[in-house]
Parts: structure tokens; sequence; C-alpha cells
């Protein structure tokens, strides 16, 4: 039997609720899967759809982001600011060949420890279903230039 | 002493960077009488072998222009690497793929069946596709090979710099090309044109509000256009917000929104993911279901966002292994 497959979900948290919710579960001694790699910033409203890509493009299989309730965001609208953008980012991933299941928004309050819980393990299961995410990899710089006097070479760098 | 050569070449492009060119009108006549052009198909009878029998870096500069989609697009960028001192991206589909990037798409069998076989004009009943090598009476004949993936230029050679716009602006090729003849260019990678967006030098700045919101986007069709009123106030979908300027805003002086081609300003990494940024931002509205009223109205987001750079996106290709399962 392979080993299950053990997604690797970023989750992007704001300092002021979801931070602290995944703080409280922890001592709380709440139990969620391990798959998680908590990034904090200080509003849902900082998560630059550029964090989202680059996360998935770096292997991440799912990408979670974490604010407060609607009405409660600590800058006053920047959860409804990160809303919008979830909302138009996940139509553009969707186009490009990511599920919808890998990439979710949660409204989690400093007191919801319990809910962390749920989201993740909830998350991880739909990823774990989805499988792994193999994005193709972009040619980088060094690539490039280690092989820019290859003439010879030219069908073996290009192609898929 | 003898003038520099200078080479241009175009790759997957439309013909209209070549047009750029003759765009600077008499002012070509002082390139050329600055400069040795020793190698451009378009207009002047070389061949492939005229420059393989130069000597290695003996053109002082190569204008590439187009995006690299087959292997003999692939060689002859290696070959002028090789045979230039510096290379130049120039237009958009060389700086970061442009339209034909937006193959990227797709991939080579579902692009060949819909432009040899469905599209509504053709017909083609024998369903011939065109191959790499077909044998004929005559002999054998041969065609470059498709690759699966379109890229700019700096994705396949490194690049020295970049001339953008679709086509570039003849301003910003002026300015390059006298910056070489003297000798004075900016630090290697830049991109020849202002580090500041659109709609700092937009004459429609003053009409747009501190705080916009956008309650329907709307295409240029479909509304009378306010010439003097910012584009994006009106719905339309105006990326100046995240473009890079240097072409005197010339689409927004013709009543059309800007679709981006300069590409982005310096500090960003991934233009469509900037601009649906910063279009969802400006949405009216705070309910998810009001705020899908407001989104899902506007037409081909990938194709909008990403219409000059999806190869040098993040994601910068359409991901093909969808529902794969657990292994
Ligand atoms: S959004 Fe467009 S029309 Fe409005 S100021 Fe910027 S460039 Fe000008
Ligand atoms: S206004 Fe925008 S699309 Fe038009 S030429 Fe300028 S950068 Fe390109
Ligand atoms: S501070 Fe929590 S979402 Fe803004």
């Amino acid at each position: 039997m392979p080993d299950q497959f053990e997604p690797k979900i970023v989750a992007f948290f704001c300092n002021w609720c979801t931070y602290l919710a995944a703080d409280l579960a922890g001592t709380s001694r709440l139990k969620y899967a391990p798959n998680i790699r908590v990034v904090r910033l200080m509003c849902s409203g900082r998560v630059d759809p550029q964090f989202v890509l680059d996360a998935f493009a770096k292997g991440a299989d799912g990408v979670l982001i974490g604010g407060c309730h609607p009405g409660d965001c600590h800058y006053q609208e920047g959860n409804y600011k990160a809303l919008r953008r979830a909302h138009l980012l996940r139509t553009v991933l969707r186009e490009m060949g990511i599920e919808d299941d890998r990439f979710r928004l949660e409204w989690i309050s400093a007191s919801e420890g319990d809910k962390v819980r749920t989201v993740v393990n909830d998350m991880v299961a739909k990823v774990r279903a989805l499988g792994p995410l193999h994005l193709a990899a972009k040619p980088t710089p060094q690539v490039v230039a280690a092989h820019a006097h290859s003439i010879t070479a030219a069908a073996v760098v290009g192609g898929a | 002493m003898s003038k520099p050569k200078v080479g241009f070449y175009w790759c997957a492009s439309c013909g209209g960077c070549e047009e750029a060119v003759v765009d600077l009108a008499e002012d070509v006549l002082k390139v050329v009488e600055a400069v040795d052009i020793a190698f451009w198909p378009v207009a002047l009878d070389f061949k492939r072998a005229d420059v393989a029998a130069m000597a290695d870096g003996e053109m002082a500069v190569c204008f590439v222009n187009g995006a690299v989609r087959t292997s003999e697009q692939e060689e002859m960028a290696r070959l002028m690497r090789l045979k230039s001192q510096l290379i130049i991206a120039f237009g958009s589909c060389s700086h970061m793929g442009g339209i034909p990037g937006l193959a990227n798409m797709t991939d080579c069998e579902t692009l060949l069946r819909r432009v040899y076989q469905e599209v509504p004009s053709v017909a083609n009943p024998d369903c011939i596709l065109p191959q790499e090598r077909c044998e004929v009476p005559q002999g054998s004949l041969t065609l470059p090979a498709l690759h699966d993936t379109v890229s700019s230029l700096d994705q396949m050679i490194p690049v020295d710099y970049y001339l953008p716009g679709c086509p570039p602006p003849v301003k910003l090729i002026k300015d390059a090309v006298s910056a070489i003849l003297q000798g004075a260019m900016p630090p290697k990678g830049s991109v020849l044109a202002p580090d500041v967006a659109m709609c700092t030098g937009c004459p429609r700045k003053d009409s747009k509000p501190e705080k916009l919101l956008v309650s329907a986007f709307k295409r240029p069709h479909e509304i009378q256009i306010d010439p003097a009123k910012c584009l994006l106030e009106q719905g339309l979908l105006c990326m100046g917000p995240v473009t890079r300027s240097g072409c005197d805003a010339a689409c927004v002086e013709g009543n059309m929104p800007c679709t981006g081609c300069l590409g982005p300003t310096g500090r960003v990494r991934d233009f469509g993911a900037k601009a649906l940024s910063a279009v969802a931002s400006i949405a009216d509205a705070t309910e998810e279901s009001k705020i899908a009223g407001v989104l899902d109205k506007i037409v081909d987001p990938v194709g909008t966002f990403y219409r000059y750079s999806l190869p040098t996106s993040i994601l910068h290709k359409r991901n093909r292994h969808e529902g794969n399962g657990a292994h």
C-alpha cells in the first residue's frame, strides 16, 4: 500500500482573529490535521492574489485564507476586500485548471478554535481526494542562462 | 570606425512590431545612417546562413519581437544570442508572451483541431493537419515543430533589455536607439519605459475619484463612452492602475480603456493578479451573492487580465492535470 497522500496547505491567517483561533486550538489541545503551514498577516485584506498564486506555484496543494467575520475586521474593510478578490481569483484559478476545493476563504473569530479544526480537517480531506497539484515548472533564469548557447540542444530545452 | 551592426528578427508575432520600426518615419533614416543593418528578414534579403557566418558577438544589438512557439524560432533566438552583444525583447509578445501566449490556455492538439477542422470557415474533409515531415514525390518536406508551451523570449535565452508595448510606442523606440548609440543604457534587465503607472500621466486622472466603487462592469460597445471621465469609473476595465506608462495613454486618448500592453510596473510580478486585485477591490458589494453579481459580468477574466502576459505569469499555463485523484 502506498502511503496516503498528505496535501500541503498554505494558510494565510489574520493576526487579530484566525491566527488567535489557531493558537487557541493549540492551547486547547484540539487535534487537527498537521498539513497546514500558517503564515500570519495583519489582515486578510493583505493577502495579495500574487501570494496565493506563488503558494500554488511553489508546491502548495491548497491555499486557505482566514480572517475576521464581516463587520469585525480590525481595519474595517480588509475582509470585504479579501472576499471580493477571492471571488474573482477563484474564477481565474478555475479557468487555469485549479479546482475550487483547493482555494478557500473562511471567517474564523479568535474564540472559534473549534472552527479552525473543522475547516482544516475538511479542507485536507477534500484536497487529499483531489490529489497532488502537478503544476508544470516554468523555466527559471538559471536554466535559461545555462542553455543560452546550446544551439544544438534546442530541441531538448523546448517542448513541454 | 565602422558602424555598429544591428539585427531585427520576428518570432511568433503579428507583424505589428515590424510596422512600428517603419513608424519611426523619417527618423528611420537617421538610424540607418548611424548603424549597419546586418539582418532583417522582413525588409532585407538576408538569410539564416548570413547570420550563422558572423563571428560571435559581431552584431552590437538585436531587436527580437514575438513569442517563442516553434523549434525554428527557438533556434533563431539562440543564434541571435550568440551573434549579438545585446538582445532586446521588442514588444509585448517577446517581453511577456503577448497575445500568442494565450495559447497556453490550451494544448497543441486542441489548438490544431480547432484551427484546421472546427472553425466554421474551414473546409477540411480529410482532416489534414500540419505535419513536421511529409513525403511527396519530390522528396520530404519539413516544418518546424510546435512547442507545447508558448514562451517569452527570456524564457528561451537571456535578454538584456525589454522594449514594451503592442507595438512599442515610437517614442520609446527612439529613446532606446539613442541610448544604445550613446552607450547610456540603464542596468541590464531594465524595461525601457518609465516605471510609473499609466494613471499617473493619464489626461483623465483628475476625474478619477479618491474612493472608486463600481456597481457594474461594462464592455466598450455596451455604453456611450464619456470622453472626459475616467474609464474605470465608467465601469470599463481600464488597466491603467497596474500598467506601466510610456505610451502617452494612447488608448485612453482614443477613448478606449487601456488593455495593459506595456506590462506592469517594476515591483509587480504577476500583471493579471494585480489587475484582478485592483478590479475586485472596487466592486461595490460586500455580500457574497452581490459580489458575484458584479464580478461575474466580467467576460473572459484570464483573457482580460493576462491579455499580454500569460506565459510570464506565476502560473504561466493552464494546469492540464485536473482530477488526478490521489496517486
Ligand atoms: S483608470 Fe484608465 S482612464 Fe482612469 S485614470 Fe487610470 S488610465 Fe486614466
Ligand atoms: S493605453 Fe494601455 S493598451 Fe493602449 S498602448 Fe498604452 S499601455 Fe498599451
Ligand atoms: S484584521 Fe482580521 S480580517 Fe482584517
